[in-house]
């Protein structure tokens, strides 16, 4: 067994493009849940609109790359619209109902045959990142000794990264203020917010609208780094990764979700290669117990304990108050 | 029933008592009618024909009320009676099915709770709401109103309101001092005691300065000494020319406190006055107070007190 071959898989995938992704989703489910107390369990949906707002601008309307960018941030706004509207009056279970829902909806929808036209059905669309990846001022790529990036991977890092450090600040700032303050306090007790004069609804609204918004953020970045977008990329199982990387890391604290996605994603990459190395021919689990293809599989059910397990005996993640959060009973 | 005679000569009791005490003057109440739905000379709260049912049964339905300005009027009644609904109709939380009612003139039929609080009309509720997971001073500081760091916009930057933040910090803790919980400050709400909580949220709706406080229930929980504070501090509020209103079973501090006294059964409200006529008025006896009410237990007939008891423990448990 290569330790150095696992902590090399590992560190690729805390610090690559994935990891980015479900940290800008993550925050974005940070506000959402953890700060609002708003359950969105269709963080996907947002994500994806990101995407595809900037893909279905530039390559099907024919729209310059600024103005994809600009769909890409105004598609989620309008997503979180339609979805606060009806639901932000109602219980908090019925957001997540109708989210979960929509995120749905809006996949089949971008995969349909019917809509292949704007959406590219499953193969999705391609063909306007060039602009990106034109304006890349690296020459070279970068050699860290143990990993290695390439000249467009570092590209998109770079800029993923510098995402994910403004998102932060931008939570950190929100969340210090007497805004921030509003939406903890819409989390512990909707009726005492309102009965003091606070217009609950419009709150649960801005904080819908700001984690949507962040979450598609994570989709014009995905978008950007792979230079296609795929209707298969956006699935439940990207919300509940998302919700894991959150609850991992620690709930209502601005570096949680960060830490929770670099964490999540190195836990994914580490026990894979360690379960795929120790299983199989050359391994030193026999096959009895465990096969190549299940060695693939083991990982998640690991992973899942080790949440259980973190669930149980630290609820509030890495960096949370264990007196702040909302999964905590009262 | 030979009960009633007991009901008559207490009744007379009351009556002769209340006469010998002397009465601090009601704001501006001498001489109001104590019919139910009587006028006020200076009324902050005019309802009209509230009504509010659920399914079948009719849990409000109010056909005149005024509250007086200035004064600290008590709502009691049974259990059931419909106060508490009808301070949700009050405030926006719930709404009639049909009516009006005004506060200093203006209609507030279909407005919003936040919007009613913002006109001066803030309520305590029931069961105690504060947000558990913020600090003491951090519950308080959320009651200012037209904070400019609550606009999404101005929020990320602290230049343009942590002036402002200085001086409802300067205000809250004014409050806390108080109400005696400034060495709870920097502790989460959570961790306070059921009296406790009702201090920081009666603290926190000051912060609103509303014209109209709305208490539900302020003394529930609430321990003698505690209770004694509380008191002096609602009396504080009427003399800062505030109006409180405010729902209380412990008879004891409605006659103590209150200028005023609005008596609930059924939804309806079955007699007004001051505390000592309305506490000698039999229909408050027969629907609320009991005939023993004003009585040491001890000179009673035990045995009848017992089949009393035993009768009202059943009527509960049958709800």
């Amino acid at each position: 067994m290569d330790i150095l071959d696992i902590l090399r898989a590992a560190l690729q995938q805390a610090l690559g493009p994935q990891a980015i992704v479900f940290a800008l989703a993550a925050i974005g489910l940070n506000i959402h849940f953890g700060y609002t107390g708003l359950l969105n369990f269709g963080q996907a949906g947002f994500v994806a609109v990101g995407a595809y707002g900037l893909a279905v601008s530039v390559v099907t309307f024919g729209a310059p790359f600024w103005l994809g960018i600009v769909m890409s941030l105004v598609a989620p706004l309008v997503l979180a619209v339609i979805l606060g509207v009806p639901t932000l009056r109602l219980r908090a279970d019925y957001l997540a109902i109708v989210t979960i829902a929509a995120a749905e909806v809006l996949r089949f929808v971008f995969g349909s045959v019917e809509m292949k036209e704007t959406f590219g059905g499953s193969n999705g669309l391609n063909g306007y990142a060039r602009p990106f990846q034109q304006a890349n001022p690296y020459s070279s790529g970068i050699d860290l000794g143990i990993i290695s990036f390439g000249r467009n991977d570092l590209w998109s890092l770079t800029v993923g990264w510098i995402l994910v450090a403004l998102c932060c600040l931008l939570v950190w700032a929100l969340m210090r203020s007497p805004w921030g303050r509003v939406l903890r306090s819409i989390r512990e007790d909707e009726d005492a917010v309102r009965s003091l004069g606070k217009n609950v609804f419009a709150y649960k609204m801005q904080a819908l609208a700001l984690g949507g918004v962040i979450g598609g953020l994570g989709g014009m970045f995905l978008a950007l780094k792979q230079a296609s977008v795929v209707p298969s990329d956006y699935s439940t199982l990207m919300t509940f990764y998302a919700f894991a990387a959150l609850l991992l890391g620690g709930a209502a604290r601005v570096l949680g979700p960060v830490v929770g996605s670099v964490l999540f994603w190195f836990l994914i990459a580490g026990l894979g290669s360690f379960f795929s190395q120790s299983a199989g021919k050359g391994g030193w689990i026999p096959t009895v117990i465990m096969t190549d293809t299940q060695a693939s599989v083991i990982r998640y059910i690991v992973l899942g304990l080790a949440i259980m397990l973190l669930m149980i005996f630290r609820p509030q993640g890495i960096f949370g108050d264990r007196r702040e959060i909302a999964i905590d009973g009262r | 029933m030979d009960a009633d005679m007991t009901d008559q000569t207490n009744a007379e009791n009351n009556a002769e008592k209340n006469a010998d005490m002397s009465k601090t003057g009601p704001a501006g109440l001498v001489g109001v009618s104590t019919e139910p739905g009587s006028k006020k000379p200076d009324p902050i709260v005019v309802a009209d024909n509230i009504t509010r049912t659920f399914g079948g049964l009719t849990a409000v339905d109010v056909d005149h009320v005024e509250i007086q300005r200035g004064a600290i009027t008590a709502l009691i009644g049974p259990n059931g009676a419909g106060k508490t609904t009808f301070f949700n109709l009050l405030t926006g939380f719930d709404q009639p099915n049909s009516g009006s009612w005004s506060l200093e003139g203006k209609s507030l039929k279909g407005v919003a709770p936040y919007k009613v609080a913002r006109l001066g009309m803030v309520r305590t509720f029931q069961l105690t709401k504060v947000l558990a997971k913020l600090t003491v001073i951090e519950n308080m500081r959320l009651g200012a109103t037209g904070q400019k760091g609550e606009r999404f916009w101005t929020a990320p930057f602290k230049f343009l309101w942590g002036n402002q933040e200085d001086e409802v910090t300067k205000k809250a803790d004014e409050l806390l001092a108080r109400f005696l919980l400034d060495k709870k400050r920097e502790d989460f709400a959570g961790s306070l005691s059921g009296g406790q909580r009702k201090l920081l949220e009666m603290a926190r709706a000051l912060m609103v300065d509303p014209e109209l406080v709305m208490l539900d229930e302020p003394m529930a929980g609430v321990n003698p000494a505690l209770k004694q504070s509380l008191l002096g501090h609602v009396k504080s509020l009427r003399d800062e020319g505030r109006t409180v209103l405010f729902v209380e079973h412990d008879m004891d501090m409605v006659r103590d406190i209150s200028d005023w006294v609005i008596v609930m059964a059924q939804g309806k409200i079955v007699a007004e006055g001051t505390p000592d006529s309305v506490m000698a008025d039999q229909r408050v006896i027969d629907a609320y107070l009991g005939a023993h009410h004003d009585t040491d237990l001890s000179e009673l007939d035990e045995e009848a007190l017992e089949a009393e008891v035993v009768a009202e423990i059943e009527e509960e448990e049958a709800k």
